[in-house]
């Protein structure tokens, strides 16, 4: 299995079980995880994002190498993003970034949002782009993100297409004919967040298998219940396979 | 033995309330889930009139017809109503075949009306489930808080009441129940965020947390993850999956002559 979406660093709220790097490998491993994709908790929050995907880079060399792949946060709303990008890939040789736009206080219709994709494929990067973190209802009072809005998203992949593109964390949002018309571009859908019996079932019927990718947004969230949602939807087979692993391994390709 | 506290079959696709329970239940057995708790019908009503209680009560009986050997009902009231709902009460549980109450966000759990609903739950050992959240953008006007629930539950401290989904917030949730021996921790109904289940054994004891999924908005996986990726004992484990909720259970069970 290959897990898409973890994460390392500190969480300003709250320590979650499991938080250290290599306890969290642990905890993958013996739950049958392969390969985990890790993004930054500090990349969220730091300004500065290039410390923070060194840190990033360390941390998965120190306690998963070959088994964490080091995702970046870019931001490309502050100045310097470019560096932080091609640090990512040719320094920490980074398979891929990460993105959080509405932490970082852009919107999916700004000129650099599609710049970074443009810029990204060049470099042949994979782009995780988070919908979400947590329930708006749940969030520090201290700290309120408004959810993304992830309707500029169709125009954007038009404008750069083949750019490697994983959503991550879609709560309800895109849905119906806007994320079946996201899905025949090319882009990926993990379901850490899907939810409702059997959601990722129904998910899977209007992204198809071969654009599901297997992802826990562990330790932020318990790893076992993204397995027992391929459970409790009856994912079995080829099927199981692509989503488990075979999606993931054709996006590094 | 895996029981769910908290289910709603409303929102399924299906022409009748028995043919939605069935799709319900066809995900839970892949589950492993043998027991559902179901309250409330469709669709959801915040302040319902005491006829479109009675309307969501018969929608849940109606399924228990069909489904009673893997179903309990939690007849659902409104503290805006007391008279109705103490009607209800007796319609659904005293003389009927449910076995607790639902409360929901038609009036804060702190108020006084709501006093007699539980005290008539009381008189049959039927278990009291109070929905609260604890929203950063705020609750709906008659919506609880665990706070709500924390001064219910001291006036009655012999009443099993359950705080509903611990707040949302739990962390907060469980901080604003812990004092009272007599309420339980729901788990039902929020992002299965880790180590929620951790701090409610540690705060609460396990003894006083309960699985519930809050399906079928809530997948039966991401909340039942909660529990089976906790770092908790496996008998505490066994616990929060169903032994809390038969224990609490079986005093009405009994009475009513239920056989499991």
């Amino acid at each position: 299995m290959i897990d898409v979406s973890v994460s390392v660093g500190p969480w300003p709220f709250r320590c979650f079980p499991g938080d250290k790097p290599a306890d969290l490998v642990a905890r993958l491993k013996r739950r049958g995880v392969k390969q985990a994709w890790a993004g930054t908790f500090e990349g969220i929050f730091h300004r500065d994002t290039s410390a923070a995907n060194a840190r990033l880079a360390r941390a998965c060399a120190t306690a998963g190498a070959g088994f964490l792949l080091p995702f970046g946060s870019v931001n490309p709303a502050a100045p310097g993003w470019k560096e932080d990008l091609r640090r990512c890939h040719e320094v920490h040789r980074m398979p891929g970034i990460r993105l959080h736009p509405n932490y970082h206080g852009y919107t999916l219709a700004d000129t650099a949002f599609t710049e970074l994709l443009r810029a990204a494929r060049e470099r042949k990067l994979i782009v995780q782009l988070a919908l979400n973190v947590e329930d708006e209802r749940t969030q520090h009072p201290l700290m309120r993100i408004p959810p993304l809005d992830p309707s500029p998203l169709g125009h954007a992949v038009a404008t750069v297409p083949d750019v490697k593109l994983v959503l991550l964390n879609r709560m309800r949002a895109p849905a119906g004919e806007a994320l079946a018309a996201l899905a025949r571009t090319g882009i990926y859908f993990d379901f850490a967040m899907t939810e409702g019996v059997g959601g990722v079932g129904e998910l899977m019927k209007q992204v198809t298998p071969q654009r599901l990718l297997l992802g826990s947004h562990s330790p932020f969230q318990y790893f076992d219940g993204a397995l027992l949602k391929m459970k409790e939807s009856a994912i079995t087979g080829d099927d199981a396979a692509a989503i488990l692993m075979g999606n993931a391994q054709r996006l590094l390709r | 033995m895996i029981w769910d506290l908290h289910c709603h079959f409303g929102a399924l696709a299906g022409n009748t309330p028995d043919l939605k329970m069935e799709k319900l239940v066809r995900f839970a057995d892949r589950m492993g889930i043998e027991r559902l708790c179901i309250y409330m019908g469709h669709p959801f009503l915040n302040e319902p009139t005491p006829a479109q209680l009675r309307d969501q009560n018969d929608q849940v009986l109606q399924a228990l017809r069909h489904w009673s050997h893997r179903a309990f009902g939690f007849v659902y009231l409104s503290p805006q109503h007391v008279e109705a709902s103490l009607a209800e009460f007796d319609r659904c549980v005293r003389n009927g075949p449910m076995v607790g109450v639902k409360l929901w966000v038609a009036k804060r759990a702190s108020a006084r009306e709501l006093d007699p609903i539980v005290e008539a739950a009381g008189s049959m050992k039927a278990i009291v489930f109070q929905h609260t959240w604890h929203k950063t953008g705020g609750n709906l006007p008659g919506e609880s808080e665990p706070t709500d629930v924390a001064e219910l539950a001291a006036r009655h401290p012999k009443a099993p009441i359950i705080c509903g989904h611990t707040g949302g917030e739990w962390e907060t949730g469980i901080r604003a129940i812990r004092h009272l021996p007599n309420v339980s921790a729901d788990l039902a109904g929020s992002d299965p965020c880790n180590g929620f289940v951790e701090m409610a054994v540690r705060e609460l004891g396990a003894a006083r947390v309960i699985y519930g999924s809050d399906a079928s908005g809530r997948s039966f996986a991401s909340q039942l993850g909660k529990v089976m990726g906790a770092d908790i004992s496996e008998a505490d484990r066994k616990l929060i999956l169903g032994e809390n909720l038969r224990r609490m259970m079986m005093p009405i069970l009994e009475r009513k002559g239920i056989r499991l």
